[in-house]
């Protein structure tokens, strides 16, 4: 076969800058996931539509040098299974048994257990084809996920979780291990599945930011963003400049917040609580500060259609810009703390290592990605307002230890820090909202923001009246969660925590 | 280790006073007096994500900060059901975290109190009740004091929490330093 150049053959789509589409037959689906995989492309999402009347398909959302790009595969037959992925984008396994989970569409690839539902409801009631539906309650229990075992003299499982040990979301981990070394594990995820996308469908499309934004509480700006963003798209809204470059703000100051958050949880789970106590008083410091300006500590309301919730107030965004200064001080003196603690460095250092290599292999994305050489941040290679103007100086390291995804984060706690001021001393004047009224029916946007975690995607598709047919929220945990699984491979049990902490994913924004 | 000193001592103590008890945040009172005699002021509590967006876990985390000090009141988090006195819990209780939740309240011994916090562990929140959600914690177990916000503020958690513990007559004193 010879290779197509997609990219020329697809037609602009609403939401984000820089994304196309393209609707391809069943034969040019495993053809072009096959020649973009080659070229170097990485998939973001893949997901189904199913909501009657509209035809069903299959979508992927692929990024590439020149842009995103969006495939559709209408299905004739949504009882055929769709061609798989997976031997192109291993990533595409888990999203692929989620879809055929929720929305009954299953994959040709040979992994068909089911991944988000956990038999409490029956295996043919799929909440997304009629998502008005109701389901009896579900006699659950017999609920049996069959891991793989590993077999052999001294081998022997851990199972962890749901309730986990810490103040942590719910998830199942199982270990194989010989000593304390681990020579498997095994993740079972879809604990807090509790429905996102079937409520989507329920709310108002100039109401639904509210559930994007609790997608997943810690990236509650990005996901709101992500979804205004596809929703202003498809309703033609052009964001006031000032809206663009409070949203960025906000952006910036959950991913500070983040960051401060995991390098104080990181130096604990090293033996150093000291870390914990001076990186909380300034995640604190800055929430509080935050709370002032925006009325909340997190920005779970901050982000809504056509701008922002509130404008900043000039004395407000000072005090801001002189918090985020004091903090970004601090942070450069920890780190040279952390730098020079001999058991900190000892416990950092080569933990959890994924190799560029792998880490290409396997689509690891965002923060971790850039900690092991794979240099992509949405807000550089494909930025939308005000990041065109405002720019990213892209972080990164290439070992890929723990060591390296906590070296990322100071980075990037000072490069966000520089970008806050930039913002608030060049804050543009005007509007900070504009009107959006409901979009027309049948439309789809796609939003993608780049997270404190990753890039994040929101595909919506309108139906009339304000009303919402599909909309799928996407967490770069979804390609992180499967890299966690290598990067514990012969490393000893007690690192588990330390090296989970450096990647700190998702389960709310996975499990949906 | 100078620069750690150093450090420690640059910040002082920071810890700020806890706030008073809420009444109207308590749901149910029948074991107050039974739990404080035996506990005195040391509790432990065994927090329990059953199935939230991790907003309210964020805060709950900020009550070990040095700021809130939940330690310095006698009150510490615990890795085992076992051991707690009082279930902290987010919701809403999704349908696979529902058995989950039900086995860690009956793993913890009685008395027991549980504290739901936010919105969705409230009253099911955006979420609400669905074919995945079973909505408010109470819906599962018994709850006695229940917290709202989305997030709840730190501040209000520890008041909740605080709610269970006191007696309703008995003012919180963290002595003055």
């Amino acid at each position: 076969m010879a290779p197509r150049n997609w990219w020329a053959e697809s037609l602009e789509q609403p939401g984000a800058p820089g994304l196309r589409a393209l609707t391809v037959s069943r034969e040019d689906w495993s053809h072009a996931a096959e020649q973009l995989a080659a070229g170097g492309a990485r998939l973001m999402a893949i997901w189904a539509t199913r909501t009657e009347p509209a035809p069903p398909a299959v979508r992927a959302v692929f990024l590439i040098d020149s842009g995103a790009l969006l495939l559709s595969l209408p299905l004739a037959d949504p009882a055929a299974p769709c061609p798989g992925l997976e031997a192109d984008f291993p990533c595409a396994s888990r999203m692929q048994r989620a879809m055929a989970d929720l929305s009954g569409v299953r994959s040709t690839d040979p992994d068909a257990r089911a991944w988000l539902r956990h038999n409490a409801w029956p295996p043919d009631f799929h909440p997304l084809i009629h998502p008005a539906a109701r389901v009896a309650d579900h006699e659950a229990g017999g609920d049996v996920y069959p891991f793989v075992r590993v077999e052999g003299e001294g081998v022997h499982e851990i199972p962890v979780g749901p309730v986990h040990a810490g103040i942590i979301e719910p998830g199942h981990f199982r270990f194989s291990v010989v000593g304390e070394k681990v020579l498997r594990l095994e993740e079972r995820l879809g604990y807090v599945h509790k429905g996102i996308e079937q409520r989507f469908t329920e709310l108002n499309v100039l109401d639904a930011h509210r559930l994007a934004a609790r997608v997943s509480g810690d990236s509650a700006v990005a996901f709101s963003w992500a979804y205004c963003q596809a929703l202003e798209g498809i309703a033609g809204v052009a964001l006031p400049p000032r809206a663009a470059w409070l949203r960025a703000l906000c952006l910036e100051l959950e991913r500070v917040a983040n960051h401060l958050g995991d390098l104080g949880a990181l130096g604990n789970d090293a033996g150093f609580a000291f870390g914990l106590a001076q990186f909380s008083r300034l995640k604190e410091l800055l929430l509080r500060t935050g709370d002032e300006a925006f009325g909340e500590r997190y920005l779970m309301n901050a982000i809504v259609p056509g701008g922002t919730r509130t404008d900043l107030e000039r004395a407000d965004a000072l005090q801001l810009r002189s918090t985020v200064q004091a903090i970004a001080a601090e942070v450069a003196r920890l780190r040279t703390v952390y730098d020079e603690h001999e058991g900190v460095r000892d416990r950092f250092t080569g933990a959890g290592a994924v190799p560029a290599e792998l880490a290409n292999k396997l689509g690891l994305t965002g923060l971790a990605g850039r900690a092991s050489g794979q240099a992509f941040d949405l807000r550089c290679d494909l930025p939308c307002a005000p990041y065109t103007e405002v720019e990213v100086a892209k972080v990164g390291r290439n070992t890929g230890d723990v060591a390296a995804r906590v070296a990322v984060r100071f980075d990037e706690v000072q490069e966000s820090a520089r970008l806050i001021e930039r913002l608030i001393a060049d804050l543009p004047a005007g509007s900070h909202c504009e009107s959006v009224s409901p979009p027309p029916a049948e439309m789809l946007g796609i939003g993608l923001i780049e997270g404190w975690r990753g890039p994040v995607l929101v595909a919506l598709e309108t139906g009339p009246a304000g009303s919402i047919t599909r909309c799928h929220p996407h967490d770069p945990s979804w390609q992180n969660w499967p890299v966690l699984e290598h990067a514990i491979i012969g490393n000893i049990v007690p690192d588990f925590p330390l090296i989970n902490k450096s990647f700190n994913l998702s389960y709310s924004g996975h499990d949906l | 280790m100078l620069k750690t000193l150093r450090q420690i001592a640059r910040v002082g103590i920071v810890t700020e006073p806890p706030p008073p008890a809420d009444e109207s945040l308590r749901l149910r009172a029948a074991l107050q007096t039974r739990i404080l005699a035996m506990l005195g002021r040391a509790l432990c509590i065994r927090e329990v994500d059953a199935g939230s967006c991790n907003g309210c876990e964020l805060e709950i985390h900020a009550l070990n900060n040095p700021l809130y000090n939940l330690e310095g009141l006698g009150v510490r988090f615990v890795a085992s059901p076992r051991h707690a006195d009082l279930l902290l819990v987010t919701g809403p209780v999704s349908k696979h975290m529902e058995v989950a939740l039900r086995r860690t309240y009956e793993a913890t011994p009685d008395p027991k109190l549980v504290v739901a916090v936010g919105d969705c562990g409230c009253t099911g929140g955006i979420f609400g009740e669905s074919y995945a959600s079973r909505g408010r914690v109470s819906n599962v177990i018994p709850v006695d004091v229940a917290v709202p916000g989305c997030p709840p503020r730190p501040i209000q958690i520890l008041s909740g929490i605080l709610t269970a513990l006191e007696r309703s007559t008995r003012s919180t004193g963290r002595a003055a330093p």
